[in-house]
């Protein structure tokens, strides 16, 4: 895959250090993403994936360090400029999170009402539009419940991009989804970046989908970024932890076991 | 004594942080606004929804009041007095509260249960996301519905309770029809219907605020939106007769 010509970066975490409730997550992370790139964050499950977005989106405030998206740190603006910041952002949440009290076109148009005057027939068209980049213009009348877990991922998906944001974040997009569905989400990931050109952050531990589209990709453990580079790359590196991810070995540096008494004596021993 | 202080010191702590979150309410009420159609959606939700239930017990309630009031008016050769009887004790008291009762067990659980699962699927993060302030766009519209809601309920459980009332005094004890209205329309007072509409809105205010707070602090798992629900109910029963009680110590003294 052809890496974009290297741009500005969108998104630059330097030296992140960020505990809650006594557990360190990061301690030292490093990490930059170029615009018009698809960076890949990958890493075992508790690593801190979903906490880095959140201090991506400035939900919560890093102990210390730098995390800055635009050139601006979340963690030094106030409600409202956090909410200008997010404007310019899309999020593509792991289940979807559609507003259940609303049908499909209502919810792709929901950004829009909530930010915009736009004449209603202007917002319809808009919405068709990204409902068709989905494929799902068919299924505008429909109701939320209706759809299956694809079906309400595109949707969310429609409704990440009706603002036309710089920056899209995926929390997950390939968990649960049936092979087709998956290879949608793939393409659509690949052709709104390509053809939008939209800086997109794809949080995931499905290393063989992200490998055939990701521009960069890291890869977290232990607070830290790991390993960084393309794809074949993260798989020439030599750190346990690593190979182990990048292979899929049930047992390594990440524990098949977790810590417990010894199994000798826990099962001699009278209750 | 250590071990009374705690639960003080956890109501309290509750206290304020539902104060606060009233605030953080309160500022938003203007501009939800600019969404009518929000507000009159949960007008209907907790309003219209809960019509049925809350006409059916207000019936009920009538019908009582005329059995109990004619058997104790009786004893003291007043029968006639019934109609103001049971038309100041609903107007005054049966109404406002029952209602409020009616509405937490509806309309209340149904807010509390509604939030909490929009938490729990991520919908009021996604919306934060979107910079989109769930508190105007989810807990503002429900929180103004039902404090709407309340006193039109409320005047209808009157009316229906008051129909009852008629209905067993005058048309199965035989209650002079002319003595049952002419007395009540003399002797209830526009201070009267005051009283109610002001517990009444006040009791709205305190059951929505509860049921939104509960479903927006609910835990996201499926035991604590269950659990947020119960207390919903349990704290909304609890503060309506206890601004009952105050409410009626204050109108009696004045």
């Amino acid at each position: 895959m052809d890496s974009p010509t290297p741009g500005e970066s969108v998104v630059e975490v330097r030296d992140l250090r960020y505990t809650i409730s006594g557990r360190t997550i990061f301690d030292g992370l490093n990490l930059s993403v170029r615009r018009g790139a698809i960076t890949a964050v990958m890493g075992p499950s508790g690593t801190g994936k979903t906490t880095l977005l959140r201090l991506l989106m400035g939900a919560v405030r890093p102990d210390s360090g730098v995390l800055s998206v635009f050139g601006k740190e979340p963690a030094r603006l106030n409600r409202v400029g956090i909410y200008a910041l997010r404007r310019r952002v899309g999020m593509l949440f792991q289940n979807g999170a559609l507003m259940s009290d609303l049908d499909v076109f209502e919810n792709v148009a929901f950004p829009l009402r909530a930010h915009t005057r736009l004449p209603e027939p202007l917002l319809r068209r808009l919405v068709l539009m990204k409902l068709q980049a989905v494929g799902l213009r068919g299924a505008a009348e429909l109701d939320t419940s209706a759809l299956s877990g694809g079906m309400a991922r595109r949707v969310a998906l429609a409704r990440a991009i009706v603002m036309d944001p710089e920056l899209l974040i995926y929390d997950e997009p390939f968990v649960g989804l049936d092979p087709i569905s998956l290879g949608v989400i793939l393409r659509l990931i690949q052709t709104l970046n390509a053809t939008l050109g939209i800086t997109s952050i794809v949080v995931t531990h499905d290393v063989e989908e992200i490998s055939r589209i990701a521009h960069c990709s890291y890869l977290l453990a232990n607070g830290k970024a790991a390993a960084a580079g393309s794809p074949a790359e993260l798989r020439a590196t030599a750190a346990p932890v690593v190979r182990q991810f990048m292979s899929g070995l049930p047992d390594g540096p990440v524990p098949f076991h977790v810590p417990a008494p010894d199994y000798r004596e826990q099962l001699m021993q009278d209750p | 004594m250590s071990g009374n202080f705690h639960p003080l010191g956890n109501v309290l702590a509750k206290a304020g942080r539902v104060g606060l979150f009233f605030v953080r309410v309160l500022g938003q009420c203007v501009p939800a606004l600019n969404y009518p159609r929000l507000l009159i959606a949960q007008i209907f939700n907790a309003g219209a929804r809960s019509l049925i239930i809350i006409m059916l017990c207000g019936l009920f309630v009538g019908m009582v009041l005329a059995l109990q009031g004619y058997d104790l008016l009786q004893r003291f050769g007043s029968e006639s007095a019934l109609g103001v009887a049971a038309a100041l004790g609903l107007v005054r008291e049966l109404g406002p509260v029952i209602t409020a009762l009616l509405f937490a067990g509806r309309a209340g659980t149904s807010l509390t249960s509604e939030i909490g699962l929009m938490r729990a699927t991520d919908q009021l993060t996604a919306m934060e996301m979107m910079a989109v302030d769930p508190v105007r766009r989810v807990v503002v519209p429900r929180f103004l519905g039902g404090i709407i809601a309340m006193p039109l309920l409320t005047a209808i459980f009157d009316v229906i309770g008051i129909f009852g009332a008629q209905l067993i005094g005058v048309g199965l004890l035989r209650v002079e029809s002319g003595s049952f209205w002419s007395q009540m329309q003399s002797a209830v007072q526009m201070r009267d219907v005051k009283e109610g509409l002001v517990k009444s809105v006040v009791f709205g205010v305190a059951c929505s605020l509860v049921a939104v707070y509960e479903g927006f602090h609910a835990e996201p798992t499926a035991a604590g939106v269950g659990l947020a629900t119960t207390r919903t109910v349990v704290i909304s029963a609890v503060l309506t007769l206890l601004f009952d009680y105050l409410l009626t110590a204050a109108f009696l003294n004045s």
